[in-house]
């Protein structure tokens, strides 16, 4: 995703860890229930992910996380208060205690997981960069883009990314870089670069923008690996399992038909072993996690099975009309895929 | 005897009053202004009439959603669905009345001070710079006397924006004369102490300021202890615009002609009473300019908060255009932004120029 060169959080990371430490296992929970609330770090807007409605309300799949780790905590999906945080600000956010998660769009990988002091729980989004074209071109895959103009954000991994994929296909192209999506978006439109580059979850949201959005396409191909998940600080391994599993119960509730509309009727009446397990009918697996019995019952009831919230934020019941490709469940091919609740 | 009388006089030439007269002296008093007419005339022929077309006659003013608006030109409808959330944020909707009320009492509260023959004025203005803010706080952000919390998170647009610019000049304003003063001060100590943090501070742009504050302060502090976001960008802003403001009075200090100093020691004033009858009343009337440009500049840049996360005005209108039913609005929220910031810094400018007019005592070329 977006990511600045995180030279700098590793600078203050170093500072973090010899100041305060790890955080201890336990705390995390301990002091989110003590305050009443979960604070969570989230997008200063970003549509489909994070962004708030005319009423002030904060929807989105980042937000969705967070409301699934309040409901599973304390039964109730509204016990959040959301701090929206910059690119460059959330990894200190997080490591300095001012939030418990950061669901923030951000990619996972190897130097933040391990050199920040922070872990990432899961992938709520796999996302990936891609390129937006004009139907007129007549294009209908990236290879065909040799010579072409290209539209970039700039201080981000998409010029990397770019520039190898090109490199690696022999391809030449002629990068315009842009500070805003809004520019770029307007640049597209105004002829003045072929192609838009950008992470495949904002070009549809850029596409939107255009005042023909019917006349451009995402083109197939995805350049670049970004799965996008909630992160929390190191060290306090029960809160880790929290939010790692309030995500794997969402994914584990779609896999097993298990919806808003029907989770109580489930939770009371089903033969299904693996959803009495699910949703507490059966054993105590949440006392394992230290949340309540009905821990998931209450995500399914108040956030909705990963499918509900994809399709709801960024899927066919938005605006943005993201299919779900690799975010589809594992046995449909996509690549969501929770552990059992057993 | 012959008695004179006097002819009529006669008419100007035709050509050099009225509006052909104006137009000759003021556009085309020769081939280069000539020149430079037609291509200004044409520049505006350019630009203008699309964007009255944009902004007026194509645009959509009534509606609810974005499929509302049809018509091809700007769509007002997003600033009007939005325009509470431009105004006041996060703030609670059922709570917004705090804000309005804390406005109409800075209106109420400041109205006699621009009263002429108000009597006792500099007591009254020194209650009110002593009460208001107090009482500000309590409405804003409340937590005692019956009032619920609003925390500052929730504040947001225009009125963060103002809550920023009017902290920023009470608190750079009284800082800055005290530094101006320093800076000329002939204790050692103190002059250096002075002129190491107006160069400190004039030194280091104010995003960096805002950043550290935000990015780098909550690695220092002890782990669980989170300084208020707003409170540590609020600081930043102070110290840093007390810093212009501090050289802006010393340009004026610095005018004061030596006799001034010399005639009111001879009056056995002291150092306070000199500064405050003599020196700064004249001082500080020279340089409403650059005050009043410093405070301008102050109040636009409220808006980088934006890099720290902080939702003022333009951060909000910002925020806004990422909700996905309102895709692409984005044109409409910066025309919007920069209308409202225009009106209060043209505003501000305005009351600088009655001001000075009103202040004059011979100064005037």
């Amino acid at each position: 995703m977006k990511m600045v060169k995180s030279t700098l959080a590793m600078l203050t990371t170093a500072a973090v860890l010899g100041v305060s430490g790890f955080a201890q296992a336990g705390a995390t929970l301990d002091a989110v229930q003590k305050k009443g609330f979960v604070q969570c770090g989230i997008s200063d807007g970003l549509p489909g992910f994070s962004y708030a409605d005319e009423k002030g309300n904060y929807l989105g799949l980042d937000v969705d996380v967070c409301r699934a780790v309040a409901a599973a905590v304390f039964g109730d999906a509204t016990k959040v208060k959301y701090s929206p945080l910059t690119a460059k600000e959330r990894f200190t956010a997080l490591q300095s205690g001012e939030v418990d998660i950061l669901s923030r769009n951000t990619t996972w990988t190897s130097s933040r997981d391990a050199a920040l002091g922070l872990n990432f729980t899961g992938t709520n989004y796999y996302d990936g960069q891609g390129f937006l074209v004009n139907k007129k071109l007549g294009v209908s895959s990236a290879k065909e883009l040799d010579g072409a103009t290209v539209c970039i954000q700039a201080g981000t991994t998409t010029e990397l990314n770019l520039s190898d994929y090109f490199r690696a296909n022999g391809l030449k192209y002629t990068p315009i870089t842009y500070d805003t999506s809004d520019e770029s978006a307007k640049s597209v439109e105004a002829g003045r670069c072929d192609v838009l580059t950008s992470d495949q979850s904002q070009l549809y949201a850029q596409r939107i923008k255009l005042a023909n959005p019917d006349e451009y396409v995402v083109l197939p191909e995805v350049i670049s690996k970004e799965p996008l998940g909630p992160v929390v600080r190191q060290g306090d391994e029960e809160w880790f399992d929290i939010v790692r599993w309030s995500l794997f119960a969402m994914v584990n509730a779609e896999e097993l038909g298990v919806d808003s509309k029907n989770v109580e009727e489930q939770a009371k009446s089903t033969k299904n072993p693996d959803v009495a397990r699910l949703l507490g009918a059966e054993g105590e697996f949440g006392k394992d996690l230290k949340l309540p019995k009905d821990w998931a019952v209450q995500i399914v009831k108040q956030v909705g099975n990963y499918g509900e919230s994809f399709e709801r934020n960024v899927g066919a019941g938005s605006e943005l009309k993201i299919e779900r490709g690799l975010n589809a469940l594992w046995n449909k091919g996509g690549l969501q895929y929770a552990p059992p609740v057993r | 005897m012959q008695i004179h009388t006097f002819k009529p006089d006669l008419p100007p030439p035709a050509l050099s009053v009225g509006v052909i007269g104006w137009l000759r002296a003021n556009l085309f008093s020769s081939w280069f202004n000539s020149l430079l007419t037609l291509f200004a005339a044409y520049l505006v022929w350019l630009i203008v009439p699309p964007l009255i077309q944009w902004a007026l006659i194509d645009a959509d003013w009534v509606g609810t959603t974005r499929a509302d608006c049809t018509s091809g030109g700007a769509c007002w409808v997003f600033v009007q669905q939005r325009f509470g959330q431009f105004m006041y944020g996060f703030y609670p909707t059922e709570l917004r009345w705090r804000v309005d009320l804390t406005l109409w009492l800075a209106i109420i509260g400041a109205a006699p001070l621009f009263v002429p023959q108000m009597p006792r004025k500099a007591l009254y203005g020194l209650g009110f710079l002593v009460i208001y803010p107090l009482l500000a706080y309590w409405l804003l952000h409340g937590g005692f006397f019956g009032l619920s919390t609003v925390s500052t998170s929730q504040w947001g647009g225009l009125m963060l924006t103002l809550v920023i610019a009017a902290v920023g000049i009470a608190g750079a304003l009284p800082l800055g004369i005290m530094l101006a003063l320093g800076r000329r001060s002939d204790l050692p100590a103190i002059r250096v102490i002075c002129v190491t943090f107006i160069e400190f501070w004039r030194g280091v742009p104010l995003i960096t300021v805002l950043f550290m504050s935000s990015v780098m302060l909550p690695l220092f502090l002890p782990e669980g202890m989170s300084f208020d976001k707003l409170m540590r960008a609020l600081i930043g802003v102070i110290l840093f615009q007390s810093a212009y403001i501090a050289e802006v009075v010393r340009g004026g200090l610095q005018a004061i002609p030596k006799g001034q100093y010399e005639a009111a020691a001879a009056m056995g004033l002291g150092y306070w009473r000199m500064m405050g009858l003599v020196i700064l009343p004249q001082a500080l009337k020279l340089v409403i300019p650059g005050i009043v440009n410093t405070f301008i500049a102050l109040f636009k840049d409220t808006s980088l908060v934006i890099i720290i996360g902080l939702f003022d005005l333009l951060n909000s209108i910002k925020q806004a255009t990422t909700d996905p039913a309102w895709l692409g609005m984005a044109t409409e929220g910066y025309v919007f932004a920069a209308l409202v910031f225009w009106i209060f810094c043209f505003g501000m400018s305005r009351y600088s120029l009655h001001l000075e007019r009103k202040l004059d005592t011979g100064h005037k070329r």
